[in-house]
C-alpha cells in the first residue's frame, strides 16, 4: 500500500517548515526549477494520467495543455480549496496536516504553467485552515522558496490564500473566479473557458487541492511511476473521505483499484459498518452521485467486484452505477432513511443554487418542497413520478453542473429505492412520526 | 460569412453571430422565444433558458451534434452548424419544462397587472405552456419595496432575468440596486430604502420581461390594448426623443421607447433608442409632442391584434 | 415564504465604524495581493474583518464603511453579503453554534443534537438566548463528515459532539473558556 500524499501525516510538527524539509519536502521544486523545463513538468503531468481530484476527473495534464498564453498577459494557477461537496473533508485533512505540501504542489504548478501570482481560495468555514496555510506560505517565503528569482532561476512567484464566504456554489471554476474576483458567486457562461479568460479576463487554470498537491510525487518520481499505480485510466492514489455508518471514518489515502469492499471492510480502512449493522446503501463519490443499493454496492450488476476507480465505480452506468467523484464516501446502515436522506440532500441543493437560471432556482426548491412532504407524510404517488420529471426538466438545462448534482441523487433514489417513497406514501401516520429508522423492505429481505 | 441552418431555413450570417440572432435574421416563427437575453444589453442572457435549441450538426468540420441542448442566445454559429427549434420535440418538451419554472412561483395576477397583454412572460406560457399546474406549494413572496414615485418594483412577478441591473449598470452612473440573496430567494433591491433616481433609470420598466417593473405614472390608468400607441418626438437634450406615445382620446396615458419585433428599444441614429425620465414620465401633454403617426406594435399580443379580433378571425389571419 | 431582507433600523449602527490603525494596515496588506484596479477581489476577507471587528455583524453602516475603503458602490456590497451564507445581516448572539445538518451528519445524529441543543438552551433554531449569548443556527455541510455531529462556533469546529459534549461546551462558553477544545 503506497501513500504518496499522506505519507508524513502522522509525523509530528509536519506542519512546519523544518520537519517537512526533513522529510523531502521541495524537492520538486528543486528539480522542477533547476532541472527542468516548464514544458517538461506539464510532460510528466500528462505522463502520470493524473485526473481532476474535485470530481469531474478531467485529465489535469491536459487541462494545463490548454491555457492560452497571450504575450505579455499575466496567466493564473487557481488553487480550488473551497471543498464543499457533503461527504468530503479530504482537502481540509491534507490541507490542515501537511500544509507545505499544497505550498510546494502550487510553486511546482505554477512553474509549469507561467504563472507568477497564484491564489488558494478556501472556503470561509476553513477560516483556521486559512491560517494554517497563510503561516506556511510566510514560511515558505522566509526560506526563499516564494518571492522573487526562487533558487535563482529566475521564476518569481508570489502566492495568497482567499477565504470564501459561505457558498457550496463556489467550488465551481468560474464561480470561484467570480467570488475570488469579489463578486457574488455566480457561475459564468462557456465558453470563454478559464483556460482563454478567467480571473480578470486572463488565461487561468483551476485545479482541486489534493490535484496541485500530486503533482509533487509526480514530478519527483516521474510520471510513469505513478501511473504504475492503479488501474486503467485511473491512475495513483486517490484520497477518500468516508463518512456516515462506518466503524472507522476519516480520510484515507488509497491505491486506485483497491475494491470496495477491502474499503468498507478491511482493516486498513473503514473496518466495516458502525455497530456490527447491516450496509444498505454508499454515495460513493459526494452526494451529488447516484446512491447504490447494497447489492450494487461491492459487486456491479454483472457479478464483477467494484473497484475503487473512476469506470469501476460508473460501471453500469446511471442504471446500476455511480461514480468516483470528489471521493466523499457515504455509507448508510440498516436503519437510515432514503427519502428522508433523499430530502436533506436536496435541501442542501436548493439552499446551495445560487438562482441565476430558471431550472436550478425553481426546481430544485420545488424538489425540496415536494420530498419534505413525502418525508413527512404528506405526499401522494404522484408527487414520485413528479419529481423523477422535474429532475429531468433541470437536468442538463443550467448554466453549471449543480443543476445535474441536485438532479441525479433524487433520481437514483427514486430508481433504487421506489418502494420505500411509496411506503411514505402508504403510511401516512408512522411517517409524519417516524423520522429515521425506516427500513427499506429491500434491505430487509436481504 | 458562415452558413447556419435553422429549422429548414438556410442563412449566411458574420462570424460570431449568437444562434439566435441568426434566427432573428430569419425571422418569423423560428425565433426562439428569449427572456433575459437583450440584444443592446452586452452581457445579458443565458439565465432563464427559454431559448434552449438542438443543435443536431455542430459544424462542416465537426458535424457531431451537442449533447446538451444549447441557449441560443450565448452560442455562436458555426459553418454548417445545423439548429433545431420549432422541429424539435426535444426543445419543444425542454421549453414547456422552462416555463413551468417560471411560472410556478409567478402569481399570475394578470387581470391586475399592468404589463398584461404586453408580458413576454404571458406570450411564453400561451405558446409553451400547459393548461394547469402541478405546483402544490405555497407561492413564494417578497416584502413589498419602494423604489421611489417613477417606477413600481413587484417582486413577486419577477424572473430574474437580470436585465434591469444591467441597465443600471450600462446607462446610468450610480447604480442602487441590484440582485440580493441566493436561490429563490434571490431578489432585485436595493437593500436599503433608496430611490432608484437616475436620468435613464426609467428603461428599467421597458426592458422587464413581465410586470415586476412598472410605470408610477401610468399604474393602473388603463389596460395597454385600450390605448392608441403612436409615433412621436420631442426635442430633448437628453435623449433622441423619439418614444411611442400610448393614447386615451386626447389624453397622453403613458410614454414608452420604440420597440421592435422583440420587445427590445429600437435604434435610433445608430443607437439603442433609450428614452430618458424626462420624456417617459413628464411629458405627458399632447403638446409636448410632434404626432408622427400610429405605431404598429409588431407582435403577437392582444395590442396587434387590430383590437378584438374573435378567435375565429385570429386564425383565418393566421392562414392567410 | 417571504423574504427577509431585512429594512428596518435595526439593521443600522449608531456610529459610523472605523478600522484601528493596525487593522487598516492588515487591510491594506489584503488589498495589495491583487493587481492595480482589481481591490475588489478583497471584498470578501475585508467583510469578514469587519465583522469580527464592529460586533460580529454587518450593519449597513459597516458595509458601506467597506465599500468606502474598496471605492466601490454599497450596492456592490450588499449583493455580495448577502450572498454568502457565513455573513450576519442582523445582530447574533456573543457566541453562534452553527450546527451542520447536512447529510452525513444527519446519519450520525445532527437532527437530535439540534433538538438538544434547542431544548437546553431554551431556544429554537435562529433565536438567540435571552442573555445574549447565544445563537443557534443550522448550517449546511462544513466539510466535517467523518467527524459529526459537529458545530462551528467562530473559527473553531466542535467535533464528534454527544449531548454530555454540547452541555460541557455551553458551560466552558458561558464561564469565558473560549478555548475549549472537542
Amino acid at each position: 500500500m503506497r501513500r504518496l500524499l499522506l505519507e508524513h501525516d502522522q509525523v509530528p510538527g509536519i506542519e512546519t517548515y523544518e520537519v517537512y524539509r526533513k522529510q523531502g519536502g521541495y524537492r520538486s521544486v528543486e528539480k522542477a526549477l533547476k532541472k527542468m523545463s516548464p514544458e517538461d513538468v506539464l510532460e510528466e503531468v500528462k505522463k502520470s494520467g493524473l485526473r481532476g481530484r474535485g470530481g469531474a476527473g478531467f485529465p489535469t495534464g491536459m487541462k494545463w495543455s490548454f491555457l492560452a498564453k497571450p504575450e505579455g498577459v499575466p496567466r493564473h494557477l487557481l488553487c480550488n480549496a473551497d471543498e464543499s461537496e457533503p461527504g468530503t473533508f479530504k482537502d481540509r485533512y491534507l490541507m490542515e496536516k501537511i500544509p507545505h505540501l499544497l505550498i510546494e504542489g502550487m510553486i511546482t504548478s505554477s512553474y509549469a504553467l507561467g504563472a507568477n501570482v497564484s491564489y488558494i481560495y478556501i472556503r470561509g468555514e476553513y477560516m483556521w485552515v486559512l491560517d494554517i496555510l497563510e503561516k506556511a506560505v510566510a514560511e515558505a517565503y522566509d526560506n526563499g522558496w516564494l518571492g522573487k528569482n526562487i533558487l535563482g532561476s529566475g521564476f518569481d512567484l508570489d502566492l495568497y490564500v482567499c477565504p470564501g464566504g459561505g457558498a457550496y456554489i463556489c467550488g465551481e471554476e468560474t464561480a470561484l473566479i467570480e467570488s475570488l474576483e469579489g463578486k457574488r458567486g455566480n457561475p459564468r457562461m462557456k465558453p470563454p473557458f478559464p483556460a482563454v479568460a478567467g480571473l480578470w479576463g486572463r488565461p487561468t487554470v483551476v485545479n482541486n487541492v489534493e490535484s496541485i498537491a500530486a503533482v509533487v510525487p509526480i514530478v519527483n518520481d516521474g510520471g510513469d511511476e505513478y501511473a504504475k499505480i492503479g488501474v486503467g485510466r485511473s491512475t495513483g492514489t486517490k484520497l477518500i473521505s468516508a463518512c456516515g455508518n462506518l466503524e472507522r471514518p476519516g480520510v484515507y489515502e488509497i491505491e486506485m483499484g483497491i475494491t470496495v469492499e477491502e474499503f468498507i471492510y478491511g482493516d486498513d480502512y473503514c473496518r466495516g459498518i458502525a455497530k456490527g449493522k447491516k450496509l444498505k446503501a454508499c454515495v460513493p463519490g459526494g452526494s451529488s452521485v447516484p446512491i447504490l443499493p447494497h447489492y450494487l454496492v461491492t459487486k456491479t450488476a454483472t457479478g464483477e467486484d467494484r473497484l475503487m476507480t473512476y469506470e469501476s465505480l460508473a460501471e453500469g452506468g446511471f442504471e446500476s452505477g455511480s461514480m468516483l467523484g470528489s471521493g466523499g464516501f457515504i455509507v448508510f446502515d440498516e436503519d437510515q432513511c432514503i427519502v428522508r436522506n433523499t430530502w436533506n440532500f436536496a435541501r442542501f441543493y436548493a439552499h446551495e443554487s445560487c438562482g441565476q437560471c430558471s431550472p436550478c432556482r425553481e426546481g430544485t426548491g420545488w424538489m425540496e418542497k415536494v420530498l419534505n412532504r413525502l418525508e413527512h407524510g404528506q405526499g401522494n404517488m404522484r408527487d414520485i413520478d413528479l419529481l423523477a420529471d422535474i429532475n429531468k426538466k433541470i437536468e442538463g438545462n443550467t448554466i453549471c453542473p449543480l443543476g445535474d448534482a441536485a438532479a441525479w441523487p433524487v433520481a437514483a433514489a427514486i430508481r433504487h429505492f421506489r418502494d420505500e417513497f411509496e411506503w411514505h406514501v402508504n403510511h401516512r401516520e408512522e411517517a409524519q412520526k417516524r423520522n429515521y429508522g425506516l427500513i427499506s423492505e429491500k434491505t430487509a429481505s436481504a | 460569412m458562415v452558413k447556419v441552418t435553422i429549422d429548414d431555413q438556410v442563412i449566411e450570417v458574420e462570424p460570431g453571430t449568437t444562434i439566435l440572432n441568426a434566427a432573428r435574421q430569419i425571422g418569423g416563427d423560428i425565433v426562439p422565444p428569449a427572456m433575459c437575453y437583450y440584444s443592446k444589453l452586452p452581457g445579458t442572457g443565458g439565465k432563464c433558458r427559454t431559448c434552449l435549441v438542438e443543435v443536431v450538426q455542430g459544424s462542416e468540420k465537426d458535424p457531431r451534434p451537442m449533447p446538451k441542448l444549447m441557449v441560443s442566445c450565448s452560442t455562436t454559429v458555426q459553418d454548417g452548424m445545423v439548429v433545431r427549434n420549432k422541429t424539435s420535440e426535444r426543445v419543444q418538451k425542454n421549453r414547456a419544462g422552462v416555463v413551468e419554472f417560471l411560472l410556478i412561483n409567478h402569481p399570475l395576477d394578470c387581470p391586475i397587472c399592468d404589463q398584461a397583454g404586453e408580458c413576454h412572460l404571458q406570450d411564453l406560457g400561451f405558446e409553451n405552456g400547459g393548461a394547469g399546474t402541478r405546483y402544490e406549494e405555497e407561492r413564494r413572496t417578497f416584502a413589498p419595496r419602494d423604489i421611489g414615485n417613477k417606477i413600481k418594483l413587484h417582486m413577486n412577478r419577477c424572473i430574474l432575468c437580470y436585465r434591469c441591473v444591467h441597465v443600471a449598470k450600462q446607462l446610468t452612473d450610480q447604480r442602487v440596486h441590484g440582485v440580493l440573496n441566493r436561490g429563490e430567494h434571490a431578489e432585485i433591491s436595493t437593500y436599503i430604502e433608496n430611490a432608484i433616481e437616475n436620468d435613464f433609470s426609467g428603461n428599467m420598466i421597458d426592458v422587464c420581461p413581465v410586470g415586476a417593473l412598472t410605470d408610477k405614472t401610468f399604474r393602473f390608468k388603463s389596460r395597454v390594448w385600450f390605448l392608441k400607441p403612436l409615433n412621436a418626438s420631442c426635442s430633448c437634450n437628453k435623449c433622441s426623443g423619439k418614444a411611442v406615445v400610448w393614447m386615451f382620446g386626447d389624453e397622453i396615458y403613458r410614454v414608452t421607447a420604440r420597440k421592435d419585433a422583440y420587445g427590445e428599444v429600437e435604434e435610433q441614429d445608430g443607437k439603442a433608442g433609450w428614452i430618458c425620465n424626462d420624456c417617459r414620465f413628464d411629458k405627458k401633454d399632447v403638446h409636448n409632442w410632434q404626432i408622427e403617426g400610429p405605431r404598429v406594435i409588431n407582435r403577437h399580443s392582444v395590442i396587434s391584434q387590430g383590437h378584438y379580433l374573435s378567435p375565429r378571425q385570429h386564425d383565418q389571419k393566421k392562414i392567410k | 415564504m417571504s423574504s427577509t431582507t431585512p429594512v428596518d433600523m435595526s439593521l443600522r449602527h449608531s456610529e459610523k465604524p472605523q478600522f484601528s490603525e493596525e487593522k487598516m494596515a492588515e487591510v491594506q496588506r489584503i488589498i495589495a495581493q491583487f493587481p492595480e484596479g482589481k481591490e475588489k477581489s478583497a471584498l470578501i476577507r475585508i467583510l469578514h474583518i469587519a465583522e469580527e471587528e464592529f460586533g460580529g455583524w454587518l450593519s449597513i453602516e459597516t458595509m458601506d464603511y467597506v465599500a468606502e475603503i474598496l471605492e466601490i458602490q454599497p450596492i456592490e456590497v450588499y449583493e455580495v453579503a448577502t450572498f454568502y451564507t457565513m455573513f450576519n445581516l442582523d445582530k447574533t448572539g456573543k457566541y453562534v453554534f452553527e450546527v451542520c445538518r447536512t447529510g452525513p451528519c444527519m446519519l450520525v445524529g445532527s437532527d437530535q443534537l439540534i433538538e438538544h441543543i434547542g431544548k437546553k438552551l431554551n431556544i429554537k433554531v435562529g433565536e438567540t438566548t435571552a442573555d445574549g449569548m447565544f445563537t443557534l443556527k443550522t448550517a449546511e455541510c462544513l466539510g466535517a463528515c467523518g467527524y459529526g455531529p459537529m458545530l462551528q462556533c467562530g473559527k473553531k469546529y466542535h467535533e464528534h459532539l454527544t449531548p454530555e459534549k454540547v452541555d460541557q461546551l455551553i458551560e466552558a462558553y458561558r464561564s469565558g473558556n473560549t478555548n475549549t477544545e472537542s
